[in-house]
């Protein structure tokens, strides 16, 4: 099963490079939407998920906000 | 019955992790349990003062530090906030929002977080326009109005970041003048995108669902600011509230000898949540190695 796996992201903040570096590390193919390089992205994560920090992992529709390696992993699992 | 662990470790930071890096190589059996990794160097900007490199960023140094970390083999759970230390029997219960764990010996090394304003409509509005680390989400404000509220050298550097990507900037200052660094307040001083507002306090967070307006106190005055971000710089405290039983400055550091002990034997503690001297990485880093190395005799004197 494979879900897509979504990622915005600042490149200021560091909680987005160890998201990025732990799907790396697991082998997790992701998309990656840099919200300051395009105010779109920023829009949709914003009314995504209902706030505005970074990052926000979205997998199969479902919202992570923050870094969160157990809920990451639960939502590749369902 | 519960595994007890030699050693756990609160905290993450330089100075959590450099007793970890410690701990593993007089092979104490260890369990660090964090928050996060990295601590606040991972949101530091620049570093040029960590011996060996002459610069590096404060995530980069802050991965270099978790790579040597997991080097080693032993339990570290992230994510996890501790809420409750306390003796319990001949060992230690260390309590979090999701676990228990049991140690012969802690390092309490959970370092320092974000003042908070402790006003209305801060809880409300935290991560919806409220902010903390102007360097991790700044930029998410490109296209507004914003108030950064403090005026020493973390609410100035915020301000120098803000000035780039934001609208317009409003300093908040509770005192009659700016106390950060000359260089940043002439920076600051000659843009037109900035208002320093001083003897000024934020008195009330507003908003919908985001925050959309801040009222503030200014000489016995009260207005309403419409700003669509707010970013709080008025200082940091230490994360030791739940260490309810250990001796503390009246700012909630963790008193220390120079062995790292506090007045509690077993209980050990290291970096910026202690009364060390000076708040520096390479001092956290330091003031780890130092506790693990106590922790070791404590435990090899138990034998």
């Amino acid at each position: 099963m494979n879900k897509k796996v979504k990622v915005y992201g600042l490149p200021t903040c560091p909680v987005c490079r160890r998201t990025k570096k732990y799907l790396e590390d697991e082998g997790i193919d992701y998309e990656y939407l840099d919200v300051s390089a395009n105010h779109d992205f920023a829009k949709e994560m914003i009314v995504k998920s209902g706030q505005k920090t970074v990052p926000v992992v979205e997998i199969g529709g479902e919202i992570i906000i923050g870094f969160d390696k157990a809920k990451i992993e639960e939502l590749l699992k369902r | 019955m519960k595994r007890i662990y030699d050693l756990i470790i609160i905290g993450a930071g330089p100075a959590g992790i450099t007793a970890a890096v410690y701990a593993a190589r007089k092979k104490i059996d260890t369990l660090v349990v964090t928050k996060d990794i990295g601590g606040q160097a991972a949101l530091s900007g620049d570093i040029q003062n960590y011996t060996g490199y002459q610069f590096i960023s404060g995530p980069e140094l802050a991965e270099k530090f978790e790579e040597h970390m997991r080097k080693f083999n032993f339990d570290i759970r992230e994510n996890e906030e501790v809420t409750k230390l306390a003796a319990k029997q001949n060992n230690f219960l260390v309590k979090t929002d999701k676990n228990s764990y049991r140690a012969k010996t802690v390092i309490v090394a959970s370092g320092k977080k974000s003042r908070e304003l402790g006003i209305s409509g801060e809880k409300e509005f935290k991560n919806k326009g409220l902010v903390y680390c102007a360097t991790c989400d700044a930029p998410l404000f490109s296209e507004d109005d914003v108030a950064v509220i403090g005026g020493g050298n973390s609410a100035l550097d915020a301000t120098l970041q803000l000035m780039k990507i934001a609208n317009y900037v409003y300093i908040i200052n509770r005192s009659n003048s700016l106390r950060g660094d000359e260089i940043m307040q002439e920076k600051i001083k000659e843009s037109k995108k900035v208002s320093i507002l001083n003897n000024s306090q934020v008195i009330e967070i507003l908003g919908d669902n985001f925050v959309n307006a801040i009222k503030i106190k200014k000489d016995k005055k009260v207005e309403t600011l419409a700003v669509q971000g707010i970013f709080v710089e008025i200082g940091l405290i230490p994360n030791s509230n739940f260490a309810v039983d250990l001796n503390k400055t009246k700012s909630g550091e963790i008193k220390v000898n120079n062995k790292n002990e506090t007045n509690i034997p077993g209980i050990f503690a290291a970096g910026d949540v202690t009364d060390v001297f000076e708040k520096q990485i390479i001092i956290a880093a330091g003031e780890g190695a130092k506790a693990t190395l106590s922790v070791f005799r404590y435990l090899s004197s138990r034998k």
